[in-house]
């Protein structure tokens, strides 16, 4: 009983901002769309559902959104290896403040980092205007716009989330265990790869998915950093409830978008549950 | 005791009283698109206080009111595509032209034009309006291609110049409804045929260049592009090209820019004064458009933001260099050969939209 009233605000939290919002979608999806005010007619119709399926547009939209999910993840768990395992190994004192500046970056606005990559990227920004200065390029390479852009802004953007689990992992790791690999003679790439890249591996899974399940609907990096052709599931439900304003349907791929990413959650789940 | 506990009653009344005396009206408008001066004014004779709220995009606009309940009294759809769309689905409230005597200023030619989607007139005033051109870097362009003739839609369209271009930044602005009418215009159809065939025309032309274009992105950022000079070619709305001019020349960094009107006529569009069908304070909204119609208000906003307004009283108090730029106030011939978008039905809406996102996909 006692449980159960403790238990009260998570219940209440799921159903008030879980639960309420997807019904709210579903019924949102099964709706007719129309001129007014909201633009749909209530209703139980499955065209929305119909056309992300026939439509192979939809469909290559959530792929691509998946592949830069993907992409952005597996770059950010390459670089954060690497910076967690440095700030795990330096003095206990020392990793307050390299943990601010992992973080401090990361607590100025959003926007405004995106902006300053911006700024970067121009042909008139600064990138371009040191390769001329050096005489390296003659023309200003076309850096923003590109896919490239794209993905510098997300791993940018993502990168905190998948360092700190990893630290945190690293952290509490036994280093006897680290030193008894060592004295039985293997060498620092082997005692990485055979004891502490498998004993770090779900950290390693939550900072991929940390990273994963918000990339894939984002919208503003792609909108702003990305090529016109990178029309990823963010940018087409942004089109579809404001340009095509079919509410129906952008409520459908929120719904598919949502559906999708259960996968890798039931996937990691079943990873913690075998270690 | 009593009368000490009555007083401080009222006493805690007071400010709610004022605060229920204090007449607000909350304006929605453009980014960038008013004379700041013009709104103190404003407060200043008529006591009501102006709660000022801006958006880049007609979609951010239409996504808040279609939602219901915004809470602006004031809004500034562009007649094609949200004017209509918003008139359609009843979210916009009747003027009540005995509140708004300066209507009279209002050119009635112009006004005209608009009453194709609004019959009589009854939904909204013309605030400012111009047409959809393309903003060019000259210095960059005569360097590439100095024997381009710069006189028209042929510099983007024409895939050989696009192509020759395309290493110095073509932008087209991110907005179907104001770039499918010139594609069709300059294939050749009318601007606002929908068929199937029609489209496919409004699509190859567009194909033709895709793959010299470097970015498809809102307006408001193809005119900091083009302020910067990132970009040489942008297919995107006159005022916004003639502000990118202006702060090029400011920054002074070599950066020339100009605008060039669609020879074969170029698409009109009108941000037109409304007010919504829920808003709270309709009378404050009133006397806002009345007071933005009169002449003198009207002179220091376009002197501001260097688009044409539809009080033609104004034009005696509008800077020479603006009234006489022919980029801001086409000239006859140019109203003449221009047109109007019109609202195609929804199915239709979304062919086009389909086509556009084609386009930007870029397959």
């Amino acid at each position: 009983m006692r449980r159960g009233f403790l238990l009260a605000p998570l219940w209440l939290w799921l159903l008030l901002f879980v639960a309420a919002p997807v019904a709210v979608l579903a019924v949102m999806a099964l709706a007719t769309p129309s001129d007014g005010v909201p633009p749909f007619t209530l209703g139980l119709r499955f065209a929305a559902f119909a056309m992300l399926v026939e439509d192979g547009y939809y469909v290559e939209a959530l792929f691509s959104a998946l592949r830069l999910a993907a992409t952005t993840a597996g770059l950010c768990l390459l670089i954060a290896y690497p910076m967690a395992l440095g700030m795990a190994g330096v003095r206990p004192r020392w990793r307050l403040p390299l943990l601010a500046m992992l973080m401090l970056p990361f607590w100025s606005g959003f926007l405004l980092r995106i902006g300053a990559w911006i700024g970067l990227l121009r042909d008139e920004g600064l990138i371009n205007r040191l390769l001329r200065g050096f005489g390296i390029t003659e023309a200003p390479l076309p850096l923003l716009y590109t896919e490239g852009a794209m993905l510098v802004g997300m791993v940018h953007a993502y990168l905190p989330f998948a360092v700190l689990p990893l630290f945190t992992a690293l952290v509490r790791l036994d280093p006897a265990l680290l030193e008894a690999a060592a004295d039985l003679g293997a060498r620092p790439a082997r005692v990485f790869f055979s004891v502490t890249l498998p004993l770090t591996l779900p950290a390693a899974a939550a900072g991929f998915l940390l990273v994963f399940i918000p990339a894939a609907g984002e919208f503003v990096i792609p909108e702003l950093l990305g090529p016109p052709e990178a029309q990823v599931i963010g940018r087409v439900l942004w089109q579809e409830f404001f340009q095509s304003r079919d509410w129906p349907l952008a409520a459908a791929l929120g719904l598919a978008l949502l559906a999708l990413l259960i996968l890798p959650m039931r996937w990691f789940q079943k990873l913690e549950a075998e270690q | 005791m009593i009368r000490r506990l009555i007083a401080l009653f009222c006493l805690l009344l007071l400010p709610g009283l004022a605060a229920a005396q204090e007449r607000v009206v909350n304006v929605y408008n453009w980014s960038d698109y008013i004379d700041p001066y013009a709104v103190q004014r404003f407060m200043r004779e008529t006591g009501i206080r102006v709660r000022y709220d801006v958006y880049d995009s007609l979609e951010t606009l239409e996504g808040k009111l279609s939602a219901g309940r915004s809470g602006y009294d004031i809004i500034v759809p562009t007649s094609e595509p949200s004017f209509a769309r918003l008139l359609r689905a009843g979210a916009l409230a009747p003027l009540d032209r005995a509140r708004l005597p300066n209507w009279r200023n209002l050119d009635a030619r112009l006004m005209a034009r608009v009453a194709e989607i609004d019959p009589g007139n009854q939904h909204g005033a013309i605030y400012l309006w111009g047409t959809v051109g393309l903003g060019l870097r000259l210095d960059r362009i005569r360097a590439i291609a100095p024997d381009l003739a710069l006189d028209g839609l042929d510099v983007l369209f024409k895939p050989e110049n696009a192509a020759r271009l395309a290493r110095c930044g073509i932008m087209v602005m991110d907005s179907a409804t104001d770039v499918l009418p010139s594609a069709l215009r300059w294939a050749g159809r009318d601007p606002n045929a929908h068929a199937l065939e029609d489209l496919r025309a409004a699509e190859q032309t567009l194909m033709g260049i895709r793959r010299h274009v470097r970015a498809i992105i809102p307006a408001g950022a193809i005119l900091d592009a083009l302020a910067n000079g990132e970009a040489c070619v942008a297919l995107t709305y006159s005022g916004d090209v003639i502000q990118a001019k202006a702060r090029a020349e400011e920054a002074g960094r070599g950066v020339e820019i100009g605008y060039v009107a669609p020879r074969q006529g170029a698409q009109l569009w009108f941000d037109m004064l409304a007010i919504p069908a829920d808003a709270p304070n309709k009378d404050a909204a009133h006397d806002f458009i009345n007071f933005l119609l009169r002449p003198d208000v009207m002179a220091g906003i376009t002197n501001h933001v260097r688009y044409p307004n539809a009080v033609p009283a104004s034009l005696a108090a509008v800077d020479v260099a603006v009234r006489e730029d022919r980029n801001v106030y086409p000239d006859e011939a140019m109203l003449a050969a221009s047109f109007v978008a019109s609202t195609p039905p929804r199915e239709i809406e979304r062919a086009r939209s389909r086509l556009w996102s084609r386009f930007k996909a870029g397959r």
